[in-house]
């Protein structure tokens, strides 16, 4: 059986590729047959997140125009088993593709034996949210505790609901434990009270993100908050029970850690 | 935070960001612009204005977000509290 998820946020920058890319790593990394599929035609990213920019052949719009098999246009990952992307055209616009297509294109990979499939959603909440959402059987809303993206992310999770989403869940990431000790950022808990949606995972800012993305390798799964923080949110979406990280505790560690390096 | 801010709610910005989050998604999940909110002001006043005399100044309409549950969940419910000065005399 596979599972049909989409990464979107409404707000741009509050870290969808990223998050597509991390979990779809990490669900990988759990022995799950895992294909990614960068939604936004125009502004190619997720091959760039992912390091596999020089191996693109095919795109998303020659597998729906039919120039090339599925097959041919999906790229194996460079480190990870059974991962692959299906990198989105560059220089075609979003309205290349329809909902109907997206939603055959998914049921073609469906039965190419994929335990989950993620579309990494653009931007905005026109054809490409449209495009994005029209095959998925679950949501991840990615949201930064900052007031115009849990705006956004409201709306979105609105029009989720009105689009008979069966799932859907809240990431929220860029959380800054120091700030929000001191009150000067919103936290966990007040973005979920304030969205009253369930939470499946909170990634910390870590600058391992930026280097990560720097060098095209997903960080899920290694030593840093943000890589624990996001194997626990592949954990939770094969349905394993995962405590939420303390990132207080973790802060003060690294705090520790710096006072050692100095 | 000190114990005492906490106390005394002192404006923290992740309160002030709260507290504005709140009132916006009050209106955008009703779909209600305050120009909407305004008329539906208007028109309540004036039906009522043939009954009773309202105090214009203290009257507050607004949707609450917390409100009424359904079946379908918890749904928005508009509060009205309109002082009335006093009941119009109708000649029957």
């Amino acid at each position: 059986m596979s599972e049909v998820i989409v990464i979107t946020s409404g707000k741009g920058g509050v870290g969808k590729t990223t998050t597509t890319a991390n979990v779809g790593t990490g669900l990988a990394k759990l022995n799950k047959k895992v294909v990614l599929i960068d939604t936004d035609i125009g502004l190619r990213n997720l091959d760039v997140v992912m390091g596999l920019e020089n191996r693109i052949v095919y795109n998303l719009v020659d597998v729906i125009e039919g120039n090339c098999r599925i097959k041919q246009a999906l790229i194996k990952d460079k480190r990870v088993d059974n991962l692959y992307l299906l990198p989105s055209a560059q220089t075609r616009d979003k309205t290349s593709v329809n909902p109907e297509q997206m939603k055959k294109l998914v049921a073609d990979l469906k039965s190419e034996g994929f335990d989950y499939i993620l579309l990494d959603c653009p931007a905005g909440i026109e054809q490409g949210f449209k495009n994005a959402i029209a095959g998925a059987d679950r949501a991840l809303v990615v949201t930064n505790p900052e007031v115009s993206a849990i705006r956004d992310a409201d709306r979105i999770i609105g029009l989720l609901e009105a689009n008979e989403m069966k799932k859907t869940d809240l990431i929220v990431n860029n959380i800054r434990m120091d700030m929000v000790k001191k009150g000067d950022m919103m936290s966990m808990d007040d973005v979920v009270e304030i969205l009253a949606i369930s939470i499946i995972g909170c990634v910390p800012f870590d600058e391992s993100i930026v280097i990560s993305t720097n060098n095209g390798e997903p960080c899920v799964g290694d030593s840093s908050l943000a890589g624990q923080a996001y194997l626990n949110i592949c954990k939770r979406i094969t349905g394993e029970e995962v405590p939420f990280l303390d990132l207080d505790k973790k802060g003060f560690l690294k705090k520790l850690s710096g006072i050692f390096k100095k | 935070m000190t114990i005492l801010d906490k106390f005394f709610k002192k404006q923290t910005p992740a309160n002030n960001a709260k507290g504005r989050l709140q009132m916006m998604l009050v209106t955008d999940r009703a779909n209600c612009s305050p120009e909407i909110m305004e008329s539906i002001k208007r028109d309540i006043m004036e039906v009522l204005s043939k009954y009773v005399e309202i105090d214009q100044e203290k009257l507050d309409i607004q949707i609450n977000q917390s409100g009424a549950d359904t079946d379908n969940g918890s749904v928005p419910v508009l509060l009205a509290n309109i002082p009335i000065k006093s009941m119009k005399n109708r000649k029957n």
